[in-house]
């Protein structure tokens, strides 16, 4: 396993490669003049042929590139035209909270999702269930964005039960990790019980429950453990999901994290800082994707990295 | 039984079939229906969506007020008999603002999906028809563009393109390719070992009449049906673009900007972002009702009877 695991992150360098690549030309990408991007509109003509040869931008863009990339493996972004500091710690402060999130929301998705979903299978068919259905049915169709400031709405000013925005206490995580979670706990749960009627229709579990086996120890020890295989792939796909979403629950609920430093850096045109967010974003989903297979091969042994 | 459906969505997509077909196209679409009618909630989506379309196309006999003239005698008012979804920060009223946002909602979606279509499905059936080295070639490319979690593509693309309704849908179509593309190449893949694809071979058919008659048709289904759940994500996504400042701007009625300026007032003016988010809810959730319908109605393996 192993050798495997090597593999498949050697796999990954070309893809996270394409996307340096990809990041590296954006700045080159937008319309007009990079250097007098970088020195400003209002800048004269011997600031922008300074930024220009400071930056190297009269290279060919291919050093461009190798100078990019060359600076980028050890962390060095350049500086934020915000802020003036280096883009590196701009990332350092908020990415902690980005993952926080993250990890809150999808712990969120997963217990509710689960949970939901077996409720689902075993009352099929009864009205219970088409509420789950109907329930996440709606899950999926709220955009995150509405979502934050209806809960914003009802659990922080009318009941008061919540913080309005900010990242103070633990309590600050709570409403922002239920608005991104939502929809995928709506998702799992959907495949949650889909998965798990099928388990229950097998010889086995009517075995189980022919030797006189309590309905909740046939679900909860035989059927459960088999009917979350699915699932394990489905949150690994969330995941892309959930760290895109963060762009859009951060903004909401000021929380400060990756996805509103970049909204920010994109409206003053602070391109490093964009490179920068769009880059580590996008690593780090590839590395959760590859975390995923991770534990699907471990949970279940037929499956390997290969 | 089991090629019926898929022959249906044939009979759905390839225009101006022969006349010998009638019959059978007749069939198809009797057996299309029935299947439809099987999801319970595929018709009142399909009727919801309906209701939006009308709006869309008859706003301005729909529209009480202009959705654009400024009242500042009237500014903020709650729902009421001369306003009856009230009035926003600068005394427009919100339903007719919110009826002209239904037209540009519908055309993100509709928009970005075919854009999407018209480029990521030729993509994705050249790599799988042709295979060898333009497969691996425009697989890596694909895996690239799939390395950006969720939204985060879209808002790269934004961030060079600057913001724009019009390069909102743009961004929307781009982050959409790669999924209609890995579609299109994985069903080809399997339908290009079929006899009847042998057979054209064998008979000497050109291969870009082969793929047009032969191939699409038989890869329409699942298509089409992730194209319909694509609508309703790409209308999400787009009204959280305009939603983050990056799409549609003000004085525009589109649903997110709408709601991004009324979050400013949500404390004294809730209405201001319940009608628009509720509209957005109500039009994505209809869609996704009539999704779940079209996949049960075109994929013949479907069991379970939701």
């Amino acid at each position: 396993m192993g050798t495997l695991l090597v593999r498949r992150l050697a796999a990954l360098v070309p893809v996270i490669l394409g996307v340096s690549v990809a990041v590296f030309l954006m700045l080159h990408a937008v319309p007009g003049d990079p250097a007098q991007i970088i020195a400003g509109q209002e800048a004269s003509v011997e600031d922008v042929a300074q930024v220009r040869h400071s930056f190297g931008l009269d290279q060919p863009l291919a050093v461009q590139y190798a100078r990019f990339l060359s600076r980028a493996v050890v962390g060095d972004f350049g500086t934020s035209f915000r802020t003036k500091r280096p883009v590196i710690d701009e990332i350092g402060d908020r990415y902690g909270y980005t993952l926080l999130l993250g990890a809150a929301a999808i712990a969120f998705a997963v217990a509710v999702g689960i949970l939901v979903g077996v409720v689902a299978a075993v009352f099929k068919h009864s009205w219970v269930d088409n509420v789950c259905l109907l329930v996440s049915l709606v899950g999926v169709s709220v955009p995150n964005f509405f979502l934050g400031l209806l809960l914003m709405l009802g659990f922080s000013v009318w009941l008061q039960l919540f913080p309005l925005t900010g990242a103070d206490t633990a309590w600050h995580v709570v409403l922002p990790a239920v608005t991104l979670g939502l929809p995928s706990a709506a998702v799992i749960a959907r495949i949650m019980r889909s998965s798990l009627i099928e388990i229950l229709g097998n010889d086995y579990i009517r075995t189980a429950r022919a030797k006189g086996l309590p309905e909740w120890l046939v679900v909860g020890r035989h059927a459960l453990r088999n009917a979350l295989m699915p699932v394990v792939t489905v949150v690994g796909l969330q995941m892309g999901y959930l760290l895109g979403g963060a762009v859009i629950v951060e903004t909401v609920f000021a929380w400060p994290g990756l996805g509103r430093l970049t909204v920010q850096a994109i409206a003053a045109r602070d391109f490093p800082v964009v490179q920068a967010a769009v880059l580590v974003l996008a690593a780090t989903f590839v590395l959760v994707n590859l975390l995923t297979d991770l534990v699907y091969s471990i949970l279940d042994p037929r499956v390997t990295l290969s | 039984m089991n090629d019926i459906p898929s022959f249906t969505a044939a009979a759905h997509v390839v225009a101006g079939a022969n006349a010998a077909e009638g019959t059978a196209r007749r069939n198809g679409l009797a057996i299309f229906w029935r299947q439809f009618r099987r999801s319970q909630l595929a018709l009142p989506g399909g009727l919801l969506v309906l209701a939006f379309v009308l709006v869309a196309c008859f706003a301005p006999l729909i529209a009480t007020h202009d959705p654009l003239k400024n009242d500042l005698a009237r500014t903020l008012m709650p729902p009421g008999a001369e306003n009856w979804f009230g009035t926003d920060e600068l005394g427009r009223d919100v339903l007719s603002r919110v009826v002209y946002g239904a037209r540009l909602s519908l055309s993100e979606g509709l928009v970005a999906v075919l854009l999407a279509l018209a480029a990521g499905v030729p993509i994705g059936v050249v790599a799988g028809y042709v295979g060898g080295r333009t497969d691996m070639i425009i697989m890596r490319l694909i895996d690239v563009l799939m390395a950006f979690p969720g939204v985060l593509l879209a808002i790269a693309i934004i961030s060079v393109l600057g913001p724009s309704l019009f390069n909102v849908i743009l961004a929307v179509a781009l982050y959409t390719i790669p999924i209609f593309a890995r579609l299109a190449r994985g069903a080809t893949l399997s339908v290009k070992e079929e006899p009847y694809i042998e057979a054209c071979r064998a008979l000497g058919v050109p291969h870009l009449r082969t793929l047009w008659r032969h191939v699409l048709p038989n890869i329409a289904a699942p298509i089409l049906v992730i194209a319909a759940l694509r609508v309703a994500i790409s209308i999400l996504t787009a009204s959280s673009l305009s939603f983050l400042g990056l799409g549609a701007q003000p004085p525009s009625p589109e649903w997110g900007a709408m709601l991004a300026s009324g979050r400013n007032y949500i404390l004294i003016a809730p209405h201001l972002v319940i009608f628009p988010g509720l509209a957005i809810v109500l039009l994505v959730f209809g869609l996704n009702l009539f999704q779940d319908g079209l996949r049960i109605a075109l994929d013949p393996k479907t069991t379970d009877l939701r």
